[in-house]
Parts: C-alpha cells; structure tokens; sequence
C-alpha cells in the first residue's frame, strides 16, 4: 500500500481547504520558480524519466509528447490546452483535483507551458461539472491576484491560464474534437494529421493533456523523477488515481502506487467485493471502453497497462467497474452501447450506423430474443467498425461488446435457449427440423 | 447521435439576457482572442439557458449569433449537437439522472421508476412547473452511484427512498443537501477515509525542501548539503519485470489521440 507521505492528492476527498493558503501547505507552488528557471529540456528530459504515462486513457509518454511541440516560438503562439472533459463512464478523477486542489493543476499548467514555451492554457472542463468550474475559477483569482500567473508574475514566465466549459458530449473528450468545441464549433473530430502539436487550436502549435497528467508533474520535479519511478513496475511507474465504482462494499476514488494487485486495492480501500471474492464475475478495469476481464483472470492481475494489455484489455483511466454475480453482463454492455449510440458525434458512418446497429442487437441478446448465429454477425460487425473511424470512439464502442463475447459467450447463448423454451412451438421453423 | 429539435411554439419570438448577465457575458467573451470570438458561444448559449428559464429557444439562439456575428445556422448547429442545451421547457427544477452501466449496477433504474411515479414521463413538466426530469449519460460522479444532477447540483449515493425525499422536499420548496446522501465526504470510502491521515502533509512540513533535485549544476554532495527531498524506498522489488520487454500501447492508434 502507498505510504500517505508518497500521496501526491493530498486533498483528494475534500477534508481541508482547497484555497492557497492551505494549498500552499500541503506542497503547491513550492519551488515553482526554480522549476521553471531550469527550461523546457530539463523539465521535459525529468518528467521523461519519471516514466509518467499519459493519465487519461491511452497511456502515452507525457514527458515525450511534450517534446513534440516546436523549438523555438515564431509567428504562431503555443497553447496548452488541458482535457477536463471527464466523461468515460467510471471515471471520476479529475473531478476531485479540480474542486479539490485546484492548485496543484493550475501549477502543472504552468510548468508544462513552460515546456512547451506556451503562454495560454485554456483548461476544458465538461459542461455539467458547475460546481468543479466555480472552484477552479476560484482559485484561478487567487492565483492571479497573488501575482502566481498573469503577466509580470513572481515566477518569471508570463501565462494566462482560462478555464472554458463544454455542454455534455462525451465526444469532445477526443483531442481534435475538444478543439473544435472550444473554436465553438460541433464537436467532431479532425482527421489526422496535421497533428495539434503542428496545427491545433486556432490552427496554432497545441498540446491537449489530461487532468491528471498535468497536475502530478510539479510534485515529480520537486521530488525528483526517480521518486515518482519508484512506484510500479518498469515501464508502468508512479502513482495512479484509481475510482472503483460498481459491486464493492465501499467504491471510493483513492491514489494508489502503479502495478498495485487487483485484489490489494480491492480489499485494502473498498471492503472487499460485495458478498466476497467468490461472488465475483468480471471487472471492467480501465473506463466503459477497455474490455471486461473475467474474475479468475483479474483478481491478482497487475493494475498497470502492460499486464492488462496481455490480458487483451487497457488501464485506460484507471476506472474498475466491479460486477458480482447477480450482474446481468449482457444488459450491462446493452446499456454501454446505447451510451456509444447516443455520443456518437455522427461523423463517420461505420461508428454512426453501427453503434445503433450494435445497441439494437444487444437489447435483443439482452433478452435472449435472438438467433445464435447472430452472436458471429455481431462480432463480425465490432470488428467492422473498429479501425474505420476517425476517433477512437468506433473502437471504443466495439471492444465492451468483443469482451463480452470473448469472455462470456455461453451466457449469451443460455440467454437464447431459455427465451426460446416456451416459444419452441412458434419459433417452429427452426425447432421442428429436429 | 440524438434526434434533437426546436420548440418553436414555447420559445415565442423574443429573448433579451438579464442585465445582471452583460457582465458574465463580457468576462466569458474576455477569454478569447479577438477573431476568435466565436469560441465564446458554448458559455453564451447556457448563460442563455439560465436566463430563459433552464431552455434554450430559437430566439435566444438568434440573440447569441447577433452578438458573436455569427450564421444562425453555426449556432443552431451547436445548440442541437450538446445535450446540456435543452429545446424545449423544463421545469424549475430539472433532474438529470444518470443512467449509464456504472450507476445502473449500483440501482439507477429503480431511480428511474421514482422519477416516472413522482413526476410523469421523461421531459414531462408537473402541473406547478416545478419539477422534469431526464435520462443522461455518465455524469462522472460513478463512485458515487447511484446519482443525479438537479440544476447545477449534484446529488450522490441515492435510494429510491431518498431520490423521493429529496424531489417531496422541492415541490414544496423545502431546502435539500446537494452531495452524497448517506454517511460519507464526498468520494471518500463509506464510514471514513482511511487514507490522507498523516498530519504531516497538511503541517507545511512539505515544504522543507529548499533545492530541487536532478539540478544539472548541482553535485551529490551540494544537494546533500542543501537538504535533500525525503527519497522513498523503492516498492516494487519483489515484483517481476513485464513479460513483453515493448511499449506497446493499448492500442497503437491511439498514438497521438486522445489523451
């Protein structure tokens, strides 16, 4: 278990103040001038080997994508644009640093515009978090009225930091589409390339960076990459904010160092799985778009993104959705492929069609009322959509269902034989051939 | 995607923002560069919603694309693109209850059914004008399932008998408690945290460093002089290395996508 003096979300359940004074206490904007008086290398090269991978979903290296932008300032000026748009079901993270210690993000911003010699942050959180902008708007005037950012302030880099806000699409999670929305357009994604490190916002270099990838590196390079390194195993390294939601006694969000066992972090902060370890059926470990792991792979499997990678699933945002036996699996995934059907932006058609396509079948397997070679026409049409779309949302839309099937099948085809039972004699054609 | 359309009989054919709203307008609009004004209209449009009573109508999507000289169309576009924009009337009190896999294992649909008992369909507006309600996607509070939004606040860790309280409570006015509903501080394990304990991070004790460390300039020895950051032991001695020595990413598309 992490020790409480390696927590780097000290304020993570909201216990004490969120304001400076007692951010300031607990480690924020210490040092922050020296941070920042060192350059863009230095801080790119220490966040580099502190192994830090990107925290909201596709595990990039942060400190690499950072080097991406260009070299020297020119005619265009840089942005940073931080992805506060927290919609994957199961995830709740950033929700808590914004409302909570703001600061720490608000730092991160800085150093990491500072590594990117960009000026601007624009931080996107989605729409419905009004009580989290209001926090954060806070303590963005606190900041500014205590000379910490804005033009001329006490460390040395000038930066102005805004907070923009979405109105509920899931999409706009995405990069691209996160800069479309906040041009003020439809939120659907670019096709790539350009990159936004070459073209992003306002056609300008731009570097889009999840929550909590930004607010962990003040705490990194005030204690040293090789602290953060610590934790986890290689490749897999630093602490992780993890939010377990679903069939435990007590779901909680709590930081836990990398590479933690599934069963550790269940029992050691959620009181076990709801009518014990036996009556546990699969988890989803990493967000609504990782496939689900069934209990006997999961349970002391590695939390960390290579282990769950062989397992053919993701760490994705770290958020483990636990389900217990008296789940009904196959309404759960139902239910997840109407959120892709309803968030699909509708820009290309395979992820347009086929999330409807897939939600339509589901709630048919959902109550059996379905032919058993329809369970093959459905994996061969995730895997048509998967790869054929702009954004990841097509793949993530395929792949709950692919798990489903890998790991589940006999369910669904028990689901169909006992929805046939007492209709044998109208299903006829097929029964009587027998 | 979501058929979404206009009211136009309700939204009648004008709109004007409150007064007291000119100055959340100029703060929002502040933000963006110049040319860039169209960047505003998100802000815009639901500083709109609030002031036409929790909808947005035709008119006031006419109002906002005077002001940021934009198309209409560009405007109508995004108005039906993001749900939290809403085309037709809402009651004084809108319930946004999330229905997605994370909130229904945990008993959303049970929410679901006070919601049709006490208040009617979906989008269904009570006699008094009080109170409508909604199915939404993941509103991002799952460990604190089962949960709804009402106006702008949060309401977590619902039963169906406290979801009925709580919606007694505001027909009639009386003041309710946003946040979890049973015995916990925001997502915080149920009963207490049994992390963050150590006084010692809340002290300023933190800050007692005085030099960073990995400084190219500075020697060991320097840093060792200057008081070095309190190192922790490595953790993970006893774990094994992973299989596959690549970084593969979960998925190589991803590369450069989303974060």
């Amino acid at each position: 278990m992490l020790q409480d003096k390696d927590r780097i979300f000290t304020n993570l359940y909201g216990l004490h103040s969120p304001e400076l004074d007692a951010a300031k206490k607990r480690g924020a904007w210490h040092l922050t001038k020296e941070i920042l008086d060192q350059g863009p290398d230095w801080i790119c090269d220490q966040i580099k080997a502190s192994g830090l991978r990107g925290r909201g979903g596709a595990g990039f290296p942060t400190g690499l994508k950072w080097t991406f932008m260009p070299k020297e300032l020119r005619d265009r000026p840089h942005y940073l644009v931080v992805n506060a748009d927290e919609s994957e079901p199961g995830t709740c993270k950033d929700r808590e640093i914004m409302r909570h210690d703001p600061h720490l993000l608000i730092e991160g911003c800085m150093i990491a515009s500072r590594a990117m010699r960009a000026h601007k942050c624009y931080v996107y959180l989605r729409g419905e978090y009004i009580n989290e902008r209001h926090a954060l708007e806070k303590a963005v005037k606190e900041a500014y009225e205590a000379k910490l950012i804005g033009q001329n302030n006490v460390n040395g880099w000038d930066f102005d930091l805004y907070v923009h806000h979405g109105a509920g699409a899931y999409i706009c999670g995405e990069e691209t589409a996160l800069l479309e929305s906040l041009e003020g357009k439809k939120g659907q994604p670019r096709l790539k390339p350009p990159f936004p490190a070459n073209a992003g916002l306002y056609g300008c270099p731009t570097t889009v960076n999840n929550v909590e990838s930004i607010a962990v590196a003040g705490t990194i390079l005030r204690r040293g990459a090789e602290w953060f390194a610590g934790f986890g195993r290689p490749n897999n390294t630093g602490t992780k904010l993890f939010c377990i939601s679903g069939h435990v006694n007590k779901p909680c969000n709590v930081e836990e160092e990398m590479s933690i066992t599934f069963r550790e972090l269940i029992d050691t902060h959620c009181g076990g799985i709801r009518g014990g370890w036996d009556n546990l059926k699969a988890v989803i470990p990493g967000g609504s778009s990782v496939p689900m792991v069934p209990a006997e792979q999961i349970m002391d499997a590695y939390m960390d993104f290579d282990t769950l990678r062989d397992l053919k699933s993701g760490l994705g945002t770290a958020a483990v959705i636990v389900m217990d036996k008296d789940t009904d699996l196959i309404k759960a995934i139902a239910r997840l492929a109407y959120f892709y059907k309803h968030e699909s932006c509708g820009q290309c058609t395979p992820c347009r069609e086929g999330t409807g396509w897939m939600w339509r079948v589901m709630e048919r397997m959902a109550k059996g009322e379905a032919e058993h070679d329809e369970i093959d026409t459905l994996l061969d049409v995730t895997k048509q959509v998967e790869g054929h779309t702009i954004c990841a949302l097509g793949d993530a839309a395929a792949w709950p269902i692919q798990g489903l099937i890998r790991h589940f099948r006999p369910e669904i085809e028990d689901r169909i034989n006992q929805y046939r039972l007492p209709r044998a004699m109208v299903q006829g054609a097929v029964v009587a051939a027998e | 995607m979501a058929l979404r359309r206009f009211d136009l009989e309700a939204g009648g054919d004008t709109f004007a923002f409150k007064p007291e709203t000119e100055e959340k307008i100029a703060f929002w609009r502040g933000k963006y560069p110049a040319d860039k004004q169209r960047s505003a209209v998100i802000p815009m449009l639901w500083l709109a919603q609030k002031d036409n009573n929790g909808w947005l109508s035709e008119p006031a999507m006419r109002e906002v694309a005077d002001r940021l000289e934009m198309p209409y169309i560009r405007v109508y576009e995004v108005a039906t693109f993001y749900t939290m924009f809403r085309l037709q009337p809402v009651g004084k009190f809108h319930v946004q209850l999330c229905g997605t896999t994370p909130c229904q294992l945990r008993g959303a649909e049970k929410l679901k059914e006070v919601c049709q008992k006490e208040i009617g369909d979906i989008m269904y507006v009570t006699d008094d004008g009080r109170l409508s309600w909604e199915e939404v996607e993941c509103l991002g509070a799952c460990v604190n399932a089962p949960m709804v939004q009402i106006n702008d606040d949060y309401y977590e860790d619902l039963t169906p008998e406290s979801l009925s309280q709580i919606l007694g409570k505001l027909k009639n006015g009386v003041e309710v408690q946003p946040g979890p509903q049973i015995d916990r501080v925001n997502s915080a394990p149920e009963g207490g945290a049994t992390t963050l304990t150590d006084p010692s991070l809340f002290d300023g004790s933190k800050n007692s460093i005085s030099t960073l460390p990995n400084l190219p300039s500075a020697t060991p020895a320097e840093a060792e002089a200057a008081g070095k950051p309190d190192a922790a032991p490595p953790t993970n001695t006893k774990r094994e290395e992973p299989t596959a020595g690549k970084t593969t990413l979960i998925d190589g598309k991803k590369k450069d996508g989303e974060e």
